[in-house]
């Protein structure tokens, strides 16, 4: 992975697919980076749409967070790429 | 969710982009800077969803406007800015995203940069700003490639013109009027340690436009002094037809 290639997109732009899957809108939680261990807001997260689904790396050290791919009536959902997340119910 | 809008009026922004508003019945209301899905099906089933930030304020109105640029080999922006008609329906889903968000209860100064297209979100939050008649400080650099590419003009102006606490800066990329003091370019680390709100007033800076843009304003932001968690980023780029 390079971070000089421009072909990302940020986590929040990912906010209308996962709300296929979750009730809550993900992109305000709170993740932790399973591999690197750095707690941050999906939103900042890296979003890479040119290919099958999206992928959401961590901005500090570009692992996987996240994996979606819709394949014709199923959704298969890769989370284990964050060791954590936490949703803020207020309001709910 | 998808929801069902009515076309009720189309306005042409500049010679590629047009606003579009939509009537949704069942429309729960926004947050400045949210975005929706826009889903088009054609009559053998394929479909094809895109992203548009609200231009619209917040009100209790079930309307909704979204500015769409004309790309030249987008899939989908050509259909909304060219054929689509008032009276047509189209599907939605949103309001989307809580995280590149304006509320009117935020009183610290704030920073907008937007580049080309990226201006919609940012203009949602002008106009809430007005609506709810918010007295935080505002300051906008808009990038963008020439005059007439400018989204919303007269009413920056008269907003502007109006109250003190909102400024702006037009920043050219490739022809500006003339006698305009800056000559065309990118935005540079000058231009935005002069025209953007100093870091010891801890401004909430909202950078919306294509990656390379956002990543290059985000840097000189950054490089002034200012605090990554207070810059909010929204990118667009390699979808194809995004804003």
């Amino acid at each position: 992975m390079s971070s000089h290639t421009y072909d990302y997109l940020d986590g929040n732009a990912a906010a209308g697919e996962l709300s296929k899957v979750f009730a809550l809108d993900i992109t305000v939680a709170e993740g932790r980076c399973a591999h690197c261990g750095a707690t941050k807001c999906f939103a900042e997260a890296r979003l890479y749409v040119q290919c099958p689904g999206i992928v959401a790396r961590c901005t500090v050290c570009e692992h996987v967070l996240l994996r979606l791919v819709s394949v014709r009536q199923r959704i298969f959902l890769d989370m284990s790429g964050m060791s954590y997340v936490c949703l803020d119910t207020t309001g709910r | 969710m998808w929801r069902v809008g009515t076309v009720v009026a189309l306005h042409d922004e500049t010679a590629t982009a047009r606003t579009i508003t939509l009537e949704l019945s069942d429309w729960p209301g926004h947050v400045a800077g949210q975005h929706v899905d826009v889903r088009l099906t054609a009559p053998d089933g394929y479909s094809a969803v895109r992203s548009y930030s609200i231009a619209s304020a917040p009100s209790s109105e079930r309307l909704v406007e979204i500015t769409v640029e004309r790309l030249a080999n987008g899939e989908v922006s050509p259909y909304l800015t060219q054929e689509l008609a008032v009276d047509d329906r189209l599907e939605l889903r949103g309001p989307i995203g809580g995280w590149f968000v304006w509320r009117k209860e935020q009183t610290e100064p704030v920073q907008l940069v937007a580049g080309g297209s990226g201006i919609v979100p940012l203009m949602s939050m002008i106009r809430y700003r007005v609506s709810a008649g918010s007295t935080a400080p505002f300051r906008l650099l808009y990038s963008v490639r020439e005059p007439g590419a400018v989204y919303y003009r007269d009413e920056l102006q008269a907003i502007s013109d109006q109250d003190r606490s909102v400024s702006l800066t037009y920043a050219y990329t490739r022809a500006a009027p003339e006698d305009w003091p800056r000559p065309p370019g990118r935005i540079d680390a000058a231009l935005i340690a002069n025209t953007t709100w100093p870091s010891k007033l801890a401004p909430t800076c909202y950078v919306c436009g294509p990656t390379p843009f956002v990543e290059i304003a985000a840097g000189f932001l950054s490089a002034c002094g200012i605090s990554p968690d207070k810059i909010k980023t929204e990118r667009f780029g390699p979808t194809g037809d995004r804003k």
